[in-house]
């Protein structure tokens, strides 16, 4: 199976494990990622204004790019994914909105919303299956207690997202499971780890980030998954008693290929 | 009803697409809102301050700055009200003033260290400046 693939700026630069092993991670299991020709920064943050519309373009060429191969697009970055997504949604809602981007862009033919848009996480799920990647699995992680952190945009807004239950998710802790790991449940494992406000406000994102760690830490976690990069930087940056790790790093452990990934 | 601001009101609607007529005032909102304690307005009264036409505190508020940007207080509104949008609105109305920028360019490096992610700069730069 091919998809497109979005890897979003970050993974370039300062997360380059999670774009490596996730395309290790993805032959393993039967998927090629074919990156997207000259995609543009999402921007890693949705505006809500309908009359923001230059500032979508980037989306709309990565969603057009991925329509003209008739293939669904993929993210890993948490944010990437949730500004793709709903950009897609307004194209497809808001007919002005659609009818200015595509006057910008003037394709041959107009992009109306069609791309099918997964998160990895939602890729394993839906289109490899989590039994499969039981099967997959040579070096299970046995015994290891991991906390599964959905923070904000994986799962918000849940009309546009429908990933999961957004006040009960299970992706992450099934993910877990599948690649033999034991599933920590604790209360702050959707609630906001403040990182749009690191700079902005540093003591606000400690105090958000250390009430996720902590609440983690003491429901007997002994380390953290995310899937957003920024999520880790504030989680680690703001003295995280435990690791946090992408998901992808323990799944390229799990399917046994993260020492032939120079990450 | 007399109301100075029924330009701005009616440019914030719009392009928020929120109808505040649809709040009922129970502060679930504002209840679950990470940024509570740091925002002097919450969630709620932008809702409740835009549609009586209030709005110029609402501007000048750091509370725009405050904001997570987390998306709870859309999803958690009984009444599919969705605060965060006109939170959004308003901030877009004060920073596309002209040299209204809440983030310089120049005042970036400071804020830097060597594991920052590409997305904290780039998201602080869509959320705080035009
Ligand atoms: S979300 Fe972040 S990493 Fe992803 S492209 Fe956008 S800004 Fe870059
Ligand atoms: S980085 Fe933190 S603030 Fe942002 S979405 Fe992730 S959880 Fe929420
Ligand atoms: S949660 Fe919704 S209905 Fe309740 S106060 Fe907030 S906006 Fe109004
Ligand atoms: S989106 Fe902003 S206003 Fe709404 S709950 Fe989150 S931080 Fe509070």
């Amino acid at each position: 199976m091919k998809v497109s693939y979005f890897p979003g700026c970050t993974l370039k630069t300062k997360a380059k494990e999670l774009d490596a092993y996730a395309r290790k991670c993805a032959e393993v299991l039967g998927v090629t990622l074919e990156e997207i020709e000259d995609w543009q920064c999402c921007g890693g943050v949705f505006s809500t204004s309908r009359d923001e519309v230059a500032t979508k373009l980037s989306s709309v060429r990565a969603l057009k790019a991925a329509n003209d191969k008739e293939q669904p697009l993929v993210t890993v970055c948490s944010a990437c994914h949730n500004v793709i997504k709903q950009t897609n949604h307004q194209v497809q809602t808001d007919a002005e909105f659609a009818d200015k981007v595509n006057r910008y862009m003037a394709p041959e033919a107009p992009y109306s919303g069609e791309t099918a848009v997964y998160h990895y996480l939602e890729m394993l799920r839906d289109l490899v299956g989590f039994d499969k990647i039981k099967e997959k699995v040579v070096n299970p992680q046995t015994g290891k207690k991991i906390a599964a952190y959905y923070g904000c945009l994986l799962l918000r807004p849940n009309k546009v997202m429908q990933m999961d239950d957004p006040e009960n998710p299970s992706i992450i802790e099934d993910f877990i499971r599948a690649i033999g790991a034991q599933p920590v449940i604790y209360a702050s494992r959707n609630e906001c780890c403040g990182g749009y406000v690191t700079m902005e406000s540093p003591e606000l994102a400690k105090k958000k980030s250390n009430a996720v760690t902590g609440n983690a830490a003491a429901a007997g976690a002994e380390m953290m998954v995310t899937a957003c990069p920024l999520c880790r930087y504030n989680l680690v940056k703001n003295g995280s008693e435990i690791p946090v790790v992408y998901f992808t790093e323990l799944l390229a452990e799990a399917l046994g290929v993260k020492e032939d990934t120079n990450a | 009803m007399h109301n100075k601001n029924q330009y701005l009101q009616e440019e914030l609607l719009r392009t928020s697409g929120v109808n505040p007529k649809k709040c009922m005032r129970c502060g679930k909102c504002s209840a679950t809102c990470p940024a509570y304690d740091e925002m002097e307005y919450h969630p709620h009264q932008f809702v409740n301050m835009v549609e009586s036409g209030d709005i110029e505190p609402l501007l000048n508020s750091k509370s725009l700055y405050r904001c997570l940007s987390c998306f709870a207080c859309i999803d958690r509104c009984p009444r599919g009200v969705e605060p965060a949008k006109l939170v959004e609105a308003v901030r877009l109305a004060a920073i596309r003033k002209q040299g209204a920028n809440h983030l310089k360019a120049d005042d970036v490096p400071a804020m830097l260290d060597d594991d920052i992610p590409q997305q904290a700069l780039v998201s602080a730069f869509r959320k705080y400046a035009k």
